[in-house]
């Protein structure tokens, strides 16, 4: 094989490498029913410390990606409290993730809702695309083994939480 | 002559610190331009979102705390993460994105210049070498003309 050749071969290479590389970099298929979930650590929305999905093996969570800029996050929030306030227990928590936010207006929405469960941030919106959420908000119900069990995507209602995650929670382990 | 240096000096320092300060404020306008929306995938400057504005109000408020250009793009790249900035940091990775359009442009050129150097070599376009056809037509097409425009002849 003539140098001109090689060369040529390593540019052809070299393109489609890039093209690879672009692809898997910015695809993302999303989690589906039965998937385990990324459990790379987040940092607290207050500031302190960070946590993972892995904190929370062994028990049900709702995780819930939102942003104080969206007015459906707006909407369900109330229903969400009420839900963990409700349901809240050792086998039990609803996860807020607050995506691609500015921290101190995620944390003027904490308050404002009065959310009393535990709240991460995933800033450059990393995680989101981890799980492969195509918008805000989105909600994962994960089984104490940290798999899928249902998705939801956009506002979830009382009627959702009810017949719809309640049964599972209640059904015992995933 | 001392007592004139330091007027001179204290003149300079007078007319260019203003200046100084004045590169260094930052505005609104010149970050849009230098920052993305994250949520859009689109420059702050051309988003309409409800996440651009607060990022507005955010960059707002730290240039009316006196932060500089560089100290408000700081902060948003801890609020959003190194996807806030238009153009990627030079380090790390994303040096990349300066240097291979740098390697690509010298490959090129490199190539360009090889390709030159053989073509000249072979022969092509030297003083010794063919020179241009003539223009025109010539041979059967030529007499084929001639008698073309004797029709016409008045």
């Amino acid at each position: 094989m003539s140098l001109r050749s090689v060369i040529a071969v390593i540019g052809v290479l070299a393109v489609v490498g890039l093209l690879v590389f672009g692809l898997a970099s910015k695809g993302s298929s999303g989690l589906a029913v039965g998937d385990p979930v990324p459990t790379a650590p987040l940092p607290k929305l207050d500031g302190e410390g960070s946590q993972s999905l892995a904190d929370y093996r062994g028990r049900w969570v709702l995780v819930n990606f939102w942003a104080s800029w969206c007015p459906p996050c707006r909407a369900e929030a109330p229903a969400l409290e009420e839900f963990q306030r409700r349901l809240r227990g050792p086998g039990f928590t609803v996860l807020g993730i607050d995506s691609r936010d500015l921290s101190d207006d995620g944390r003027a929405f904490v308050r404002r809702y009065g959310l009393s469960y535990p709240q991460l941030r995933d800033a450059d919106g990393g995680v989101s695309h981890d799980y492969g959420t195509t918008g805000l908000p989105e909600s994962y119900l994960v089984d104490p083994r940290g798999k899928v069990r249902l998705h939801s995507v956009g506002q979830v209602d009382e009627e959702y939480l009810r017949e719809e995650v309640e049964p599972l929670l209640k059904g015992g382990k995933g | 002559m001392t007592a004139r240096a330091l007027a001179i000096a204290g003149l300079a320092l007078a007319l260019l610190a203003p200046a100084a300060v004045g590169a260094e404020r930052a505005s609104l306008t010149e970050i849009e331009k230098q920052v993305m929306c994250p949520v859009c995938g689109t420059l702050l400057q051309l988003a309409e979102s409800p996440q651009a504005q607060r990022e507005r109000v955010f960059i707002d408020g730290l240039i009316a705390e006196g932060k500089t250009e560089a100290e408000v793009k700081d902060a948003l790249v801890a609020e959003y993460g190194d996807e806030v900035l238009a153009l990627p940091p030079g380090s790390g990775f994303s040096l990349s994105a300066y240097l291979v359009p740098i390697f690509a442009f010298l490959i090129a050129a490199a190539a360009l210049a090889v390709g030159v150097l053989r073509w000249r070599r072979a022969g092509g376009g030297g003083e010794d070498g063919p020179g241009p056809t003539e223009a025109g037509p010539s041979g059967e097409d030529s007499e084929r003309l001639d008698a073309d425009l004797a029709r016409y002849d008045l």
